[in-house]
């Protein structure tokens, strides 16, 4: 533990750590271009110089190890005028744009430039303009105002795990650039973007859209995969504007995907704001006592047990619950939120939820995949994995397809006979689980939502069991999923209660016409089409699948319109809040289930969100601490059984589009085109390698 | 050569394979690396590649990339910071006349004058029949032979107008001029006769 | 005058065979396994005793860098690195051992790599030198095929590979670390540091990074003993030295002289003196162009070694000494030099990257007059916002000559101002 001074003050630091981190330690500010916490130091701009005692020149605080001794100054006439020359480097080729630049507000270089620039420019030479370089759907490039702080380049390379970006040229030069100007081919791309100090790299999708100031910030909850990623949701009026990450250490770190970045778009298009009603055929609007009216009618005299619901991968926890009361209220058992079919119980929690943690996947040393692109499904878990591979001594063997992941792995084979191998020991990947001291498994939907879900999941548990995944304090069973809605789902029971049926069951009770009325909380990823004659409500905020075969559609709020808690494929219990309020007549969603109950004479018991909130907890504890993450307790789940040799493959056929909102979303229309078609039409499929 | 000229050229050939001969000098640059340590080979295989095609294409990039299991921006940025990788087509004599100051105060400038108007080409041009390229070159390390150019792998030295113009019709004429001073010096010893090691001719 | 008998590159203008048998006609290899079998220690130890400074420029105890290296490896192997990316502008000594004496340089090799527990050399050539490449390479694989490299080393037991790397054309790669980056195939772009190559250089691995003027006279100083080269010139300024002297001078030259032989004499013995005689002097750049220059006054009576010239605020550097007479436009000679520095920066770090452009353009309007008095104070900050504020000395080397041009020359630049504002007037 180095000893040091700081402008005065005695610091102690961890073994490791910079000049910069014992600055700020003691609560110095150090100005920086360059350096980002989570990036490789590169030392390049030069501007967080500060002096050092014996050293006749200031030194990069960045770059420069803490030593036991180090007298460091950062408030001398010495650092002050480094700093002031670096800056007036900085600026001289930059343009004088600011009124027309998208980082105006909140950029790093307007700011230090209000405490170390000149209040003019001494620079009368011609300034350097550089051409804009394509970089795809997503990143607009200005590259004029570049300052060459190499951020992108390093988050690309280490972060995102594609070597794409880089610096050609040289000297004043020297320019940032993709590989002849390829679009950047990374679901987590547009983390350039915010990494960018100035306005060199800006959202396109976002382009001279609102100013910083005018903006309403709200902290919330991602849904569009069951990461949960802390966003921040910057509104104008009634208009999402644009999707921020917040830091959240222990889930995305301070990172988002592209598609929780950029979907938002979608929350603008094809939107439910008013309840409709089927008549001769054809959906016409409708009042909310005129749709609630068509439901009492058609539910009059039709038994509980015809009655049947499903709730959908974007669903709330509130809503939830109360769809669950409602459909206990009808007496009906058949209730799912497993639209995929994914053969997992409600019972036991640790056979449902990523055990490890995802900041526990850097503990891990070896890790198998199992029906799951990671990449895809989760990106965010892919890049912790990424992390954890780069600190080295990482080994990954994956059952599935064949993946660029952007780690290197052992490929196994494509389906549970490998699995059975391994069980057997007959594999030499069993000897680097029986080897390493932190083994984990990860189980992707890809091997669950099959026939023989049930056995792959028997058998991965035994897997994780035979080759010393749970121990005191590790427990390295993992199921990722892909529905923000499923852990909440099944932490509050949305399966079948005895005797009822789960989705599969109710699609076939609905051709059959054992079932008459299904309700589709969000429900927009079953086959519509084995539905057959059943009188479909559908609440949701998208006219996507459900919507176009409803009778009768009650127009819901998406994740950025209501106060909503998701259970995030840890477990963790995180809390959504209001950003902009639904469109039109649409409501948060537990509030047009409880209106229901009251019109169809089952009055749900709650009148409050606090209500719904504590009628959450009582179903579930765990909905009683929101953020905290208790270990899952391991007891028995699964269910033995015979396994087919079809292999896996991950329910993510297209990244950019896999729910309503991202597929109503322009944005991730074009991520389409570029990132998805184009590499099918040249015999790829995404991620595969 | 100016580094601002770093884009790709507008007229790229479609492939690049380098001849057998040179996929043996590849294997043997490599194996001078240790293992794993084959990206130490790029500027070596960018300038097999180089002799062998005249410039550096987006073919050959991806080539040497796809060898030496590196991506292409990694090789692109590496061929555009080296000034001796010609990122877009040269004339078969590449002249390139040193301009750095020790030249510049023993009349750089009369040479480039002299390339100039023999060639009919002005710094960064080619002649219309692709024979010769002319360039200015930062100090190619021959400062007591100023002026001085370099044609090919040759260095030319102790230039003047007239020598240079005679070495350039030799390359015209398809001869090859005699690289080296281009007055009665040995090496980099005086012009005048030795001031040490006299008795040291020819042991 | 340095005695013959004291010179040590003795086919310094290629008179004789460069080959190995040339070689060993002039007692390069004589004893090689001797020297060897002394070991490590007595190598650092003579190497020590001899006061060499680094030859490359920086002028750092050669003996004292070489006891940077772990003394028991961790597992890792040690590097020597040579810098052969001779660039610095006015030096091309580096080209005549390689081509003249390459040898001296394999020996040197071997005997260094002793010294610092490594059993791998590279030499980093620059790409232009071709001949000089080729030379080198031939003279490595006679010494391959006699056994004086390779396994079993002169007979020594010693294993030691030797590698020739050519750049391709970036002035930067001189800079040890930019080198080292360059090696492993990026570009050459500097390191921060620490870490030291000494600790993490080449792959990783410890690594001793030398000038090949510095490696080449190892095996005289070996062979002669550290004594014999320390008495050489003057205390802590030991030994010979190359000297190359270009510009406006009657016979520009390479030359071997002692450390600490006076400018001028270096001038009329061996270059045939100034151009028009010593009165027509203007100024010297006496270390290669990154070394700030001197005006006449100064090399009047100024000696070259490294003191000496830092006593007058300039540096021996490469000591390659370039001449300006009277008839120079300097201001032009500066402005062209800053385009040197401007074309060669590697653009990594801030100050360097856009320092070096700003300089280049006020010189070149300063050389047209098209500039003010605030104009030249401002130069003159920016070249000290320039100064000891990048990641690597060659922002120092960009500024300096600028800093020594308007220290002494400040003057000419007002004029040419001057004279531009008449002439507009008149018009």
């Amino acid at each position: 533990m180095p000893k040091l001074k700081v402008d005065g003050i005695e610091v102690e630091v961890p073994p490791g750590a910079t000049v910069l981190q014992a600055c700020e330690a003691v609560g110095v500010e150090v100005p920086r271009f360059c350096y980002h916490e989570k990036l490789s130091i590169a030392g390049n701009c030069r501007m967080c110089l500060v002096e050092m005692e014996k050293s006749p020149k200031p030194i990069a605080s960045c770059a420069m190890p803490a030593a036991d001794n180090m007298v460091i100054k950062t408030d001398t006439p010495m650092v002050k005028k480094a700093r002031n020359g670096v800056m007036e480097f900085l600026l001289i080729n930059h343009p004088l744009d600011c009124p027309i630049c998208d980082q105006g507000g909140e950029c790093d270089l307007q700011d230090q430039a209000m405490a170390y620039g000149r209040d003019h420019s001494r620079y009368g030479e011609g300034k350097r303009a550089v051409k804009d370089k394509n970089m795809g759907p997503l990143v607009k490039t200005i590259m004029t105002r570049c300052i060459h702080c190499t951020r992108c380049i390093r988050f690309a390379n280490e972060i995102a795990g594609v070597e794409e970006l880089g610096a050609t040229g040289r000297g004043e030069d020297m320019e940032i650039t993709t590989y002849l100007e390829k679009a950047l081919d990374s679901e987590l791309s547009a983390n350039i973007i915010d990494l960018c100090p100035v306005g060199a790299l800006t959202s396109k999708p976002y382009a001279f859209n609102a100013r910083p100031w005018e903006l309403r910030k709200t902290e919330s909850i991602d849904v569009m995969d069951a990461l949960g990623s802390n966003i921040r949701i910057d509104t104008r009026g009634a208009e999402v504007m644009r999707v921020l990450p917040r830091l959240n250490e222990a889930v995305n770190e301070e990172w988002i995907s592209d598609k929780t970045r950029f979907a938002c778009d979608g929350l603008k298009r094809q939107r439910l704001d008013r309840p409709y009603v089927r008549r001769q055929g054809k959906l016409v609007e409708a009042t909310w006592d005129e749709a609630f009216l068509a439901i009492r009618q058609r539910l009059a005299g039709v038994a509980g047990g015809r009655v049947a619901a499903i709730a959908g991968d974007l669903a709330c926890a509130e809503s939830m619950v109360a769809l669950k009361d409602l459909m206990a209220a009808l007496e009906s058992p058949h209730i799912d939120c497993r639209q995929d079919g994914a053969k997992l119980g409600a019972g036991v929690r640790a056979g449902y939820v990523f055990n490890t943690t995802i900041a526990g996947i850097e503990q891990a040393d070896a890790i198998l995949l199992i029906g799951t692109n990671p990449r895809w499904e989760a990106p965010l878990v892919n890049a912790r994995i990424r992390k954890r591979y780069l600190a080295g001594g990482l080994k990954v063997g994956v059952i599935g397809e064949s993946l660029d992941l952007t780690y290197k792995h052992q490929h196994l084979g494509a389906g549970p006979d490998t699995l059975t191998e391994l069980a057997a020991g007959r594999h030499g990947f069993a000897e680097v689980l029986r080897s390493a001291r932190h083994p984990m498994l990860i189980v992707g939907q890809g091997a669950l939502a099959r026939p023989d879900g049930a056995a792959v999941l028997s058998a991965a548990r035994a897997l994780a069991e035979t080759f010393g995944m749970i121990k005191e304090g590790w427990n390295g069973f993992n199921v990722l999923h892909t529905a923000a809605a499923r852990v909440g789902g099944l932490d509050l029971g949305l399966v079948p209660a005895e005797g009822g049926r789960d989705v599969a069951g109710i699609l076939e009770g609905a051709s059959t016409g054992a079932i008459e009325v299904v309700f589709l909380l969000g429900a927009d990823e079953i086959d519509m089409s084995r539905l057959g004659g059943t009188f479909v409500i559908y609440q949701g905020h998208h006219g996507d699948a459900g919507a176009h075969r409803a009778d009768v559609i009650l127009p819901g709020a998406a994740y950025t319109e209501k106060n909503a808690t998701y259970v995030n494929t840890e477990g963790r219990v995180q809390i959504a809040r209001i950003a902009t309020f639904p469109p039109g007549e649409a409501r948060e969603d537990w509030k047009i289930l409880r209106a229901l109950s009251d019109v169809i004479g089952r009055k749900l018991p709650y009148d409050t969100l606090a209500d719904v909130r504590k009628r959450l907890a009582q179903v579930n504890p765990v909905f009683a601490r929101a953020e905290a993450l208790a270990p899952a307790v391991w007891t028995g789940f699964g269910t033995a059984g015979s396994m087919t040799s079809q292999p896996f493959a991950s329910p993510v056929r297209n990244f950019y589009m896999t729910d309503p909102i991202s597929r109503a979303s322009k944005t991730m229309a074009e991520c389409t085109e570029v990132f998805v078609k184009a590499k099918q039409s040249a015999g790829k499929t995404g991620t595969h390698g | 050569m100016s580094a601002a000229s770093h884009g790709p050229a507008p007229e790229q050939p479609a492939s690049f394979d380098f001849t057998a001969e040179n996929m043996e000098r590849a294997k043997r640059i490599i194996a001078k690396y240790p293992q794993g340590r084959q990206q130490s080979a790029v500027i070596p295989l960018l300038d097999l590649a180089q002799r062998q095609h005249g410039w550096v294409t987006n073919a050959i990039i991806e080539k040497v990339a796809q060898i030496l299991e590196l991506a292409p921006i990694r090789v692109r940025e590496v061929a555009t910071f080296y000034t001796m990788f010609n990122m877009r087509p040269v004339g078969r004599h590449h002249v390139q006349i040193c301009t750095t100051t020790p030249c510049w105060l023993r009349g750089s400038d009369d040479i480039v004058a002299a390339c100039s108007k023999a060639l009919g080409i002005g710094l960064g041009e080619t002649t219309a029949d692709g024979q010769f390229t002319l360039g200015e070159v930062e100090c190619l390390g021959a400062c007591v032979n100023a002026p001085m150019m370099q044609i090919g792998d040759a260095y030319y030295e102790d230039l003047d107008a007239a020598s240079t113009v005679r070495i350039l019709d030799d390359l015209k004429a398809g001869r090859k001029p005699k690289p080296g001073p281009q007055v009665a010096r040995q090496t980099s010893a005086p012009i005048s006769g030795l001031t040490t090691l006299k008795g040291n001719g020819s042991s | 005058m340095l005695r013959d008998a004291d010179r040590i590159f003795t086919n310094l203008y290629g008179q004789q065979d460069w080959g190995l048998e040339g070689a060993r006609k002039r007692g390069d290899w004589d004893g090689t396994k001797e020297l060897i079998a002394k070991g490590r220690d007595w190598i650092v130890e003579q190497v020590k005793a001899s006061d060499l400074r680094g030859r490359g420029g920086a002028g750092f105890s050669t003996g004292m860098k070489w006891s940077f290296m772990p003394k028991k490896s961790d597992g890792r192997p040690h590097y020597l690195v040579v810098n052969a990316d001779e660039g610095e502008p006015g030096t091309c000594k580096d080209r005549d051992i390689l081509r003249h004496d390459p040898h001296k340089l394999i020996e040197g090799c071997l005997l260094t790599c002793v010294g610092i527990g490594a059993h791998a050399a590279y030499i980093y050539i620059r790409g232009e030198f071709y001949g000089e490449w080729s030379n080198m390479q031939r003279a490595i694989d006679q010494a391959y095929d006699a056994g004086l490299v390779g396994k079993n080393a002169c007979g020594t037991g010693y294993d030691f590979d030797i590698y020739l790397h050519r750049g391709a054309g970036a002035y930067i790669c001189g800079e040890e670390t930019a080198l080292i980056e360059s090696l492993e195939g990026k570009k050459g772009q500097p390191r921060l540091k620490p870490p030291f190559p000494a600790f993490c250089g080449l792959y990783g691995c410890p690594t001793t990074v030398n000038n090949v003027e510095t490696i080449a006279v190892v095996p005289a100083i070996l062979r002669r003993g550290g004594a014999w080269f320390a008495a050489l010139g003057r205390p802590k300024n030991t030994g010979t030295k190359i000297f190359c002297i270009s510009g406006h001078v009657n016979n520009p030259c390479n030359v071997e002289e002692e450390m600490g032989i006076p400018l001028k004499e270096l001038i009329e013995r061996h270059a045939g003196g100034v151009r028009g005689g010593w009165d027509n002097l203007l100024a010297v750049i006496p270390g290669g162009s990154s070394m700030p220059v001197l005006p006449k006054s100064i090399c009047d009576t100024v000696l070259m070694d490294f003191d000496s010239l830092r006593d007058v605020k300039s540096a021996l550097g490469t000591a390659a000494v370039i001449v300006m007479d009277k008839s120079t436009d300097i201001i032009r000679a500066f402005a062209r030099l800053a385009a040197f520095y401007k074309h060669e920066s590697c653009g990594q770090c801030t100050p360097c990257r856009e320092g070096t452009g700003w300089m280049y353009r006020m010189l070149t309007r300063m050389q047209k007059g098209e500039a003010t008095q605030a104009d030249i104070d401002m130069l003159d900050d920016v070249t000290k916002q320039i100064e000891g504020h990048t990641i690597c000395a060659f922002g120092d080397g960009a500024a300096w000559p600028v800093m020594g041009f308007l220290r002494h020359f400040r003057p000419e630049i007002e004029k040419r101002i001057a004279a531009r504002t008449q002439r507009a007037a008149a018009e």
